[in-house]
């Protein structure tokens, strides 16, 4: 097909992580990401991408190659310490029905 | 909107290597270890997640089918784009640019899920720029009037959301989130369209004869969407042995006939299957033959707007490449110009 792209486009915007909070009393929350140019490029992409139905209040952008992210090939020594805790949750104590809810 | 990808591979696809991808021969005791813990998870219904290790033929599956997906949705915006300008009356334009710009942002979900896979966005549109990748198949035919909207919107997007649903449950964390919210939106896609037709069968008998033409052009290359037939489609058992896909074709074209049928009913159009029909014993419709000549024709390039499309997208791109770099180098100066007051 006769289809010849222009090299000297092919220089890509910045990547950037996409966080919304969906109303007021609610946390920001991941909900994608965009290609923009700066900062201000990505708030207004990203109200146009992800927010065309009111889905969002407030929006924050963050250049994904600002995220420092955990290993996944580390999760089991990385996560493993908190499995043998049980006692860090209610349910591991016993307390008498007759006290009702506590 | 969707892809027939699971079953088409891409122009640059070795033939060979389209088939059952072999278990690779020697894998050293860590691969083995890494590759049983990937199926272990694919078989307890698991999510892979990006970074996580992945066989090599898993990754490749993926981009291919969410590139694949992603161009569809951004070369399906050409057909009805076309008829934004000749809309005909205010809300039914506003409803039109809405649509539209779903498919932007649909596929730019699906984009953003394939870079998580390490591919670039421009690596991808190259691929769909140079006519190395494949779309779906259904926009290389022209959209010849205003009913033909509607019917895309009824039809084309319904059995878009018929294959899309069941991806909202694919294996991969990136590709069925996006599914999820692009499965939110298409909803209205269908409706929209259902509707406008829905006022143009209450109009003269011209308006219904176009409805009617133009049902009796989209029919059966709807029902190709769903890919080919499950003999015929050996990609199809190991992307369901991989957790990617979740239905065959044939029962996916199965349940958009019986879902059909009443619609078409309520719509009061036929559609042009003689061999339509309720079978009772298998409680579902029977349909005839697909014509799978032609369906490959399309897909191999030689459809009736195979060259406009594609040509469409390339123009555009093209044309806005003075405005991606602008924008760059704005970026550049706003950046150096707050570094030279912080000094």
């Amino acid at each position: 097909m006769s289809t010849t792209t222009s090299t000297s486009a092919l220089k890509e915007w910045p990547l950037w992580e996409v966080f919304v909070r969906s109303k007021q009393g609610l946390e920001h929350k991941h909900c994608g990401s965009l290609h923009a140019s700066d900062s201000e490029h990505a708030l207004q992409m990203a109200r146009d991408v992800y927010t065309r139905r009111q889905e969002g209040v407030s929006i924050w952008v963050v250049p994904s190659a600002s995220i420092s992210a955990s290993e996944p090939n580390d999760k089991p020594e990385f996560f493993d310490p908190a499995s043998d805790k049980v006692y860090r949750h209610p349910t591991f104590y016993v307390i008498p029905d007759e006290v009702g809810h506590m | 909107m969707y892809t027939q990808s699971f079953s088409v591979p891409d122009g640059s696809d070795d033939a060979k290597s389209v088939g059952l991808k072999a278990v690779p021969k020697a894998l050293n005791a860590q691969d083995a270890a890494l590759q049983a813990q990937f199926d272990a998870r694919i078989d307890a219904d698991g999510r892979i997640e990006p970074r996580e290790w992945m066989p090599e033929a898993y990754r490749k599956t993926l981009v291919r089918q969410i590139s694949q997906h992603a161009h569809s949705e951004i070369v399906g915006m050409l057909p009805e784009g076309n008829w934004i300008s000749r809309a005909p009356s205010l809300k039914r334009k506003a409803i039109l640019i809405a649509k539209v710009q779903d498919e932007g942002g649909h596929g730019l979900y699906l984009y953003s899920a394939a870079e998580t896979l390490g591919t670039s966005r421009d690596q991808m549109l190259d691929a769909l720029h140079s006519g190395k990748a494949k779309y779906s198949s259904i926009f290389n035919y022209p959209t010849l009037n205003w009913a033909d909207v509607g019917v895309v919107g009824w039809l084309v997007d319904g059995a878009a959301i018929m294959n899309q649903v069941p991806l909202c449950r694919c294996s991969y964390g990136p590709y069925a989130r996006a599914m999820v919210r692009v499965c939110k939106e298409e909803s209205f896609h269908q409706r929209q369209g259902y509707e406008a037709l829905l006022v143009m069968m209450q109009g003269t008998a011209e308006q219904k004869a176009m409805v009617q033409d133009a049902v009796n052009r989209w029919w059966w290359k709807c029902l190709a969407m769903f890919g080919p037939p499950d003999a015929d489609s050996p990609n199809s058992a190991q992307g369901m042995r991989w957790g990617i896909k979740r239905i065959s074709n044939d029962d996916l074209r199965q349940k958009f006939v019986d879902a059909t049928v009443p619609q078409a009913k309520v719509l009061g159009v036929t559609l042009p299957d003689p061999d339509l029909k309720w079978n009772e014993a298998r409680q579902a419709h029977d349909y005839g033959q697909i014509d799978w000549d032609e369906f490959w024709a399309t897909v191999n390039g030689n459809g009736p707007c195979n060259k406009e499309r594609l040509g469409a997208r390339v123009k555009a791109w093209n044309d806005g490449a003075w405005v991606r770099e602008a924008a760059l180098a704005h970026a550049q100066k706003q950046q150096a110009r707050q570094q030279k007051e912080a000094a």
